[in-house]
Order: C-alpha cells, then structure tokens, then sequence
C-alpha cells in the first residue's frame, strides 16, 4: 500500500516535471514561429491585393468564360494525363488566392517555420506523456479536476493542430496564435489551479464520467481551433473588403494578413471544424445526461453547467442554421460561431469558477 | 424543368435571352438539391383579409430567418436561468437570494425569474420554435418524397459554368462514352437519368439523399425528445425518505418526507417495494490536501419486491440506484443521528430515539433538535413540553480548540453540545414545523445554578442534569441515516431514442454529401468526340472534385484522349495548373 503510494507519488512528480518540460519546448516553438514571421516578412509578394484591382470583379467571369484546361498533353510525348479538375468560385465570393503561409515563401521563413512545427510535436509528446503519467498516478481518467482539464483540453488542441497538418490541410498559418494560448492556458493550469493529484469523489465515479468528460474536452479543443480559425476569418476579411474598396491597410496589416489563407478559405475551414464536432457535442451532452440521470436521479435540471452546455448547443446550431440562411453567411455567422465557443469558454472556467452548482469538481 | 429542356435543345439567338436562359438553366441545376424553405419569404401580407395576414405570419414563422432568430432567443434565454437560483433547482438557494437582493425580488418575481425554464416568456420561444420546426418539416418532407421519386435534373448547357469542371477528347463515340459513364456512376450508386433520348448527349447523375433524410430525422427526433420531456413532466414523481440504520421503508405516499409529482401523476402508479437500511458505509479522504472529501458511500439493504416479495441483500451506491419497475432508488445524502434518553424527575424514560441532524458542512458538523411532546412531567406532576437545541459533530477538536467544528466527517472524537427548554413547541398549532429546527417562541430556556442558559457538551454516555432535579438527557449513542430519493421518470426510454436518432442524423446530415454529377459527350466538327463532366454539390466540400477527378479518370481509362490534341485555348488563368491543392469552392450560391 505504501509503496504503491510512493510509486504514485513518484509519477505525479513526472507528470509535473513533463508538463514543464513540454511547456519549455513550446516556449522555443513560439519564438521559432516569431522567426518564421519575421524572415517571412521580406517577401513582397502583395497577391491578394493583385487579384482583387488587377483584374478585379471581371476575374471570376474571365476564368468561367474562357475554356477551362483541356487535356495536358505532354508536348509530343503519346502519354496523356489524366484530365484536369478546374473548380470555380460561387457567384458573390471574392476570387482571392490563399496567403503562402507565415514563411511567405522565403527558405530562412520556412526553415524555422519547420523548426516551430517539429518543436510542437516535441511539445506535444512531453504534454501528452505528463496526461498519461497523471492518469497513471491517480489511477483513472486525468479528468477529475480542472488542472487536469486543462492540460488535457491545450494536448488535444495541439494533437488536433498537428493532426490536421499530417492530414496536409493547410493550418500552419495557425502555429503561433495557437503556441501562445497554449502557453497561456498551461501557465493558468500550473499556477492558479493546480491542484496535487487525488482520487474522485463518488459522485465522478462512473464510466460515463470517462465518455462525458473526454469528449467534452475534445470538443473544446476542436471548437477552439474553429474559433480561431472565425476570428482569423474576420481579420482577413476586413482587409480583403479594405481592399475592394480602395482602401490602403498599412504596411504591417498588409505583410501579416498577405499571408493568411483568403478569407473564403479560412471561412470554410472554420464552418468543417465546427461541423464536423457538433455531432460529437450533442453526444457529450447526451452522455451527461444519461450520467446525471444516473448519480443524481434526474436527467436535466438545469444545473448551471447543464444550462451552459445547452446554451452553447444551441449557438452553435444557431451558427449552422445562419450557414445555410442568406444575409447570415460570413461574418455574422463567424460572430455567432465566436459567441458559441464564448459560451463554452465561460462554461468551462466561469461556471466552474464563480456559479456553484451540482458540477463542483474535486478541489475547483 | 421543362424551360431547361428548351434552353439546352434551342439555343436563343438574342444574347441577353441568352444570358438569362443560361441563368435558368443553371438554377435549374442546382434546383431541389435541398429541402430547405426559401429564403425570401414573402415582403408583406398579399391583401388585408385575416387569412392573409395568417399566410404570411405563417410564412414568416416558419422562414429560415425566423427560425434563426428563435434558435438565438432561446440560447439567450436560458442564461438568466444559471444566474438567478431556480424554484425547481434549490429552493434554499432562492430563499438566500431573496434575503440578499430584497430590492429586486419584486421584479425577478414578476419577470418570472425564479422560475425560467416554466415562465411564460420561456415556454412562449420554445413553443415558437417548435411550431415552426413542425410548419418546417412538413413541406420538406413532402418536397423530400417528391425528390426521392423524381429524377435528376438535365445537364446544364454550360457545363463549364459548374463549381467543378473538366473535359478531353477521345476517340470513343458518344453512345460508348455515356453508357461507360451511366454504368460507372451506377456502380458508385449514383441514381442516374439519360438526358432526353439518346444523341442529345448527356447523363445525369445524382447521390447523397440520405443528406436531406439524416436532416429531416434530425429535426423529428428533436420534436421526439420533446414530447418525451412534456410526458416525463406530467407523469414523473420523486419523493425523499430519510431511513435510519436499522429501520425500513415502504414505497406508499404516507411513508415520503417530502413528495413532488407531475399534474397528472396517480398514486397507485407507485410500484409496491419496501426496504431496510441494514448498514451505511462511508470512507473519506484521510490526509492530503483534500482531507474529508468522500470517496465511497454504500447502503446496503434489505429488499423485497411487490407486497410480499421475498426479501434479498442489495447494494446501492451513488452512481449506481436500485432499479424497481420503472423506478429507481438513489442514494442522496447521509449523517448522524444522536441517540437520545430523556427521564422525568421520578427516574421514568419518557423519551428514547435516535434524532438525525442535518450535516452543515463537508466535515459534518450537524444541527437539529430534540423535541419531546409528550409524556413528561415536571416535578409539579405538570405536562409540559421540552426541547433541545443540538449540535453535533463527529470529531470534535478538543476542549479549548476554541471551536466546535468538526474536522473531519468520520466519528474519531464524537461530541454533542446541547441547550434545553421548556414550554410549547408550537407542534399542535397545525402550521407544518422544521423537524430539525426548536421553535422557542413559545418556550423558556432552563438555566443553571449561575442564571447563565443551561448548555453542556458531551461524548457518548455522558448526560445532562436539567436544573432542580427535573430529569436527565442522556447521549446515548450514534446511529447512521441515508437518505434515498425515490424517482418515476417515465419518457425516458422515448427522450433516450430521439437523442439516439437525433444524433445519428445529425451525422447524416452534416457528413454525407448530396451532389450532382453530369457527362456530355458530343461529336465535335472533326469527328473526335468532347467529353465534358461537371459537378454541383450541396454543401461545401473539397471532396467533390476530388470525387469528379476520381470520376473522370476511370471513365478517361474506357475513352482515352484521342492522340491528337488540338491546340489548347489560350488560358486565361494560369492559377489552376500551379495550385491545384485547394480546389473547394464555395457553390452555396448556386441553391435556392
Ligand atoms: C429546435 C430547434 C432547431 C434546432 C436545434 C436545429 C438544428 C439544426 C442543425 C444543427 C442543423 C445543421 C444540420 C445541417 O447543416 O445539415 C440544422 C439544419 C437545418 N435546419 Fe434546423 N434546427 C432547429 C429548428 C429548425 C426550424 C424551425 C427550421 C425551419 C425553419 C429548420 C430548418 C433547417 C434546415 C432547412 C436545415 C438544413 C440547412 C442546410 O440545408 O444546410 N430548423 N438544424
């Protein structure tokens, strides 16, 4: 008994110790990142703006009435390729290229842009080992406590990032705003709200505590990921519609929003996160439920944090409903999608943190 | 449909016809490629009659924007409700609020505000919405079968104009070509249509209905859990029994400490079990930062089913309640209950009882009192009354520790403090009265040889001379109570199917595609024939190019390129051949 409680011990110090360890690391990714966007900063590509007064609002109809790519035939050779697939924009959007990333292009900007990634699965593996070294110390699902949560909610976020890179979708524009909240939410979890690794209170005891709780979480961290991706949405768009106006962004706004993904990109990115999470959040829900119904004898009663996971249930159906809902699309959308993940923020610390209710974990 | 036909077989000479029959015929192609209501209901009510007016309210109630707005009220409204204590939540907490916000409880009353989620304003949107999600569903269920049985739309003329195009030149004839094609498409199962005889040169091709069904079911499944709670509303009942260590339970109406059920909730629906509490085990947390947080609660019972069930051994636990024909019995709470004797002067026990205290804090410590109502007499063979305030707590921290706190929620060092009375408790006066609180209002204090108010403070065995030999209390043990809720949740089954269904056609809904693929084949003036392919989808997706690349190909490897290519027309955009990694496109517009 002793000695497994010293074994215990002994993780929890590891855990710790790798928390810091990986915290360090995505330290050096951040600065890594500042490097890509400076170096990235010489390039003087100024394509958006190109495309938006060079040829301006003829470009789309340019590109649909001239015949699209026919076959490409390799200039004499008898093998042909196969046929080429051209898509064209939807009447309305803006016919913008994507930004070429934070590097914009240059090898130097690239270089540490690829030293930032590899330095954030580094992260990733230190943060992920000190989850599964919690888990082992106190012998369940790191989930019991809100120090817990969140070193597991910033892992997810980094492990979905990374992910979608290996998937080679185009995210790295991502990298150091996501660093830095990771950062951010790691310095709250080890300062403020740690808490020493413990057992549950019965009330947590349950497998459904395992589902409910994990996907929760995972949910959190993929609705974050779409949120930012809103808020870049928005930034990019002003500046694209500053364009189309004639306007003139100053230098810095230029050289940084240049190299974001167009603002019809970054829309679509935003609307599959949280597409393709709102099944799953509807299934956390429902899980806690089943869990609510079992620990406390009923399924809903409107205990603030199941008020709050309501409220964010409906703003984010709310935000899929203005998607599909002329004069809602793009940026009164993007605002409902950021008041949607609002709710899920203030679900997480401020209800936890300032309402009490039935939701009250182990030491906050 | 049949203008699309015109379109595409006589070509207008008039160009601007031109460009309208062209728009047409594309609107046409992305036509009843969704079920969702049009956007643009109507601006205003078409004449002043009463049904006129209801038409376009109707319109407007069951308009995408309304509904919209309805879904973004009803997130707003529920927020009041995690910020104000609730009537339905906690009671106690409502009452505290009043206390602390005296000058606003006026309006949080008539704003309803104790009582969100029942509040006239509440029910209002939620009943908005729900009549708009029926008005809603019914027509896109109706326009959904008229999809299902018709056919997909003729090819565009301008394939080119499509979210997704491509196009070669082979030296296949045309009839070869789209037959290859209808039987690939139908292989990927694809519902596919011949464009108007053959010769005219095209198929249609069509997949992904089960987009429109997940959504529909989606929307019926969220009418379904509604109906569940509305029923499980009416017909629930949960009732509280606080049971002593030792003592039993019965499931009838009489045996509850407090009982709530739905309006039309019937007593007889109560399925007949009884129980008794045989042990209650309780471990906490002993050192750590966390000391006193519990970590296990289990009573086990004695049950028996039916009236005269035989008896078995059960567990309950809090995440685990004991399940009885359609019932459950959960695990709530528990404490301590003091055992108590009083005597009269003459030495005769008027009273012996084990009094649960209501647990104040995470450690324990325990108020309550003890109320004798009858059978004392005082030393003037008077009846009277008597009544004790009491605190108890399971470890006591010492004499002088200056607190009578507990530390910690297990019994380590007991201890009991009481102070004493006598008169009328005010039981008789018919008001419902605090079992666990002495209302001396009618009452007098006994006091002790100084004239301070008789108190004292003991550990189990030890007791209490009331003043002038008028009898003794006596701490004469501890005993255990749990206590269990009893709930009848009925609905619940159908609220669990409807969550069921709602998420499976959520998935549907947001993860299947529905698009449309169409193949011309035409011999050109040189004799080669020009296969164009395009497609249209629902939803924004990358993966519908990549599908029509995918698509292409295979029909490619049947009708290779002819060897020949003619020059290829100047491009007015080179962009596509350097960047064909993003190839999604937005094509919402092309719906409504
Ligand atoms: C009870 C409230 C409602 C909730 C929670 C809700 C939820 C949702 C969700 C999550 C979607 C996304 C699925 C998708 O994009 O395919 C959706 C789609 C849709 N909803 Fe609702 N809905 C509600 C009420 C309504 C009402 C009242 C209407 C009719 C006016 C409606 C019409 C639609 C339509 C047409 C779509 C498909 C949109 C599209 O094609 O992209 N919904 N709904």
């Amino acid at each position: 008994m002793q000695l497994a409680a010293a074994a215990n011990e002994s993780l929890a110090h590891l855990s710790n110790n790798l928390i810091y360890a990986s915290m360090a690391v995505y330290t050096l990714a951040f600065f890594a990142h500042i490097a890509e966007w400076i170096f990235g900063s010489r390039s003087k590509v100024a394509r958006t703006a190109a495309a938006l007064t060079s040829s301006g609002a003829s470009s789309a109809a340019a590109k649909a009435a001239a015949p699209a790519v026919q076959v490409r035939g390799k200039a004499a050779a008898a093998v042909l390729d196969k046929p080429q697939v051209v898509t064209r924009s939807a009447a309305g959007t803006r016919d913008v290229p994507d930004g070429p990333g934070a590097a914009g292009g240059t090898v130097q900007g690239d270089l540490y842009g690829r030293i930032a990634v590899s330095l954030t699965a580094l992260g990733f593996l230190l943060a992920a080992g000190g989850v599964v070294a919690r888990a082992m110390s106190v012998e369940r699902a790191p989930w019991g406590n809100m120090y817990e949560f969140s070193i597991t909610f910033s892992t997810v976020a980094v492990g979905t990032y990374l992910l979608l890179l290996a998937l080679k979708k185009n995210v790295r524009w991502l990298g150091l705003f996501l660093v830095t909240t990771v950062l951010l939410d790691l310095g709250i979890a080890t300062t403020v709200l740690y808490t020493d690794s413990d057992q549950l209170v019965p009330a947590l005891k349950s497998y459904w505590l395992l589902i409910h709780v994990s996907t929760a979480i995972i949910c959190g961290a993929v609705f974050y990921i779409g949120a930012a991706g809103a808020v870049m949405y928005l930034f990019r768009d002003s500046y694209e519609a500053k364009l189309v106006r004639g306007g003139k962004p100053g230098k810095f706004a230029t050289s940084v929003m240049e190299r974001f993904p167009s603002a019809a990109s970054l829309d679509k990115f935003s609307y599959r996160i949280n597409a393709a999470v709102f099944p799953l959040w509807t299934f956390t829900i429902i899980a806690g439920a089943i869990w609510a119904g079992d620990a406390w004898g009923r399924y809903w009663g409107w205990d603030p944090k199941e008020v709050w996971s309501f409220v964010t249930w409906v703003a984010y159906a709310c935000y899929l409903h203005a998607r599909a809902t002329a004069g809602w699309k793009g940026r009164k959308a993007a605002y409902l999608a950021l008041f949607a993940f609002a709710c899920w923020i203030w679900n997480y610390y401020g209800v936890n943190i300032l309402l009490s209710g039935k939701h009250s974990y182990a030491g906050v | 449909m049949s203008t699309t036909d015109k379109a595409s077989t006589e070509a207008p000479h008039d160009p601007a016809a031109a460009a309208a029959a062209e728009a047409t015929a594309e609107a046409a192609a992305g036509a009843q490629l969704s079920t969702a209501p049009l956007e643009d209901a109507p601006g205003g009510p078409v004449g002043i009659g009463v049904l006129a007016w209801a038409r376009w309210f109707w319109a407007q109630l069951t308009s995408m924007r309304v509904a919209l707005i309805l879904l973004f009220m009803l997130s707003l409204a529920s927020i009041p409700g995690s910020l104000v204590p609730q009537n339905q939540v906690d009671l106690m907490k409502v009452a505290a609020w009043k206390k602390e916000h005296a000058s606003w409880v006026g309006v949080a009353e008539k704003l309803q505000l104790f009582d969100v989620y029942s509040s006239v304003w509440f029910s209002a949107i939620y009943l908005l919405l729900f009549i708009s999600l029926i008005g809603c569903i019914l027509p896109r269920s109706w326009r959904f079968v008229g999809q299902l049985t018709g056919r997909p739309p003729v090819a565009p003329r301008r394939l080119d104009r499509m979210p997704a195009y491509t196009t070669w030149r082979t030296d296949s004839s045309p009839d070869e070509v789209l037959s290859t094609a209808r039987g690939l498409l139908g292989r990927r199962r694809f519902r596919t249509e011949a464009g108007a005889g053959s010769g005219s040169g095209s198929v249609s091709a069509e997949k992904g209905y089960l987009r429109e069904a997940g959504n529909l079911v989606f929307h019926v499944a969220l009418i379904v859990m509604l109906i569940a709670f509305a029923w499980g509303q009416y017909f629930k009942s949960e009732g509280g029994k606080l049971v002593l260590r030792g003592k039993g339970f019965s499931n009838t109406l009489t045996q509850y400490d407090d009982f709530k059920a739905g309006g039309l909730f019937d007593s007889d629906d109560l399925p007949p079990f009884s129980f008794t509490l045989d042990k209650f085990d309780a471990s906490f947390e002993r050192t750590g930062p966390q000391k006193g947080t519990p970590r296990d609660f289990k009573a086990y019972v004695t049950f028996s089913n039916g009236a005269h069930g035989t008896p078995e051994k059960r567990e309950i636990q809090v995440n685990k309640p004991l399940e009885v024909d359609g019932s459950k019995v959960y695990l709530l709470g528990h404490g301590y209950a003091p055992v108590i004797s009083v005597t009269d002067s003459t030495g005769k026990v008027v009273y012996k009882d084990a009094v649960p205290m209501l647990p104040q804090d995470g450690n324990l410590t325990s108020t309550g009192a003890i109320k004798v109502t009858d059978g004392y007499k005082n030393k003037d063979g008077k009846t009277t009354q008597l009544g004790f305030a009491a605190m108890f707590v399971p470890t006591f921290a010492g004499a002088g520790a200056g607190t009578m706190f507990s530390q910690f929620p297990e019994l380590d060092n007991p201890a009991l403090a009481l102070n004493a009375w006598h008169g009328s408790l005010g039981v008789d006066s018919g008001l419902p009265q605090n079992v666990y609180q002495l209302d001396t209002s009618k009452m007098e204090q006994y006091k002790d040889t100084d004239g301070k108010p008789l108190a004292k403070r003991m550990v189990p065995g030890e007791s209490m001379e009331l003043p002038g030999g008028q009898g003794t209390v006596k701490f004469e043990g501890i005993e255990r109570w749990a206590t269990f809720s009893v709930t009848h949740q009925p609905g619940s089954g159908l609220a669990l199917a409807g969550a069921v269904a709602a998420i499976a056609g959520l998935a549907g809904s947001l993860f299947i595609q529905r698009r449309r693929i169409w193949v011309r084949a035409v011999r050109g003036e040189d004799g080669v024939t020009v296969v164009e392919m395009a497609g249209l989808g629902r939803s924004e997706s990358a993966r519908l190019p990549e599908e029509l690349a995918a698509l292409a190909g295979a029909l490619h490897e049947q009708a290779p390129s002819a060897a020949p290519a003619p020059p290829a027309p100047p491009a007015a955009d080179t962009e596509p051949e350097s960047e064909p990694a993003e190839p999604a496109e937005e094509v919402e517009g092309e719906r409504a």
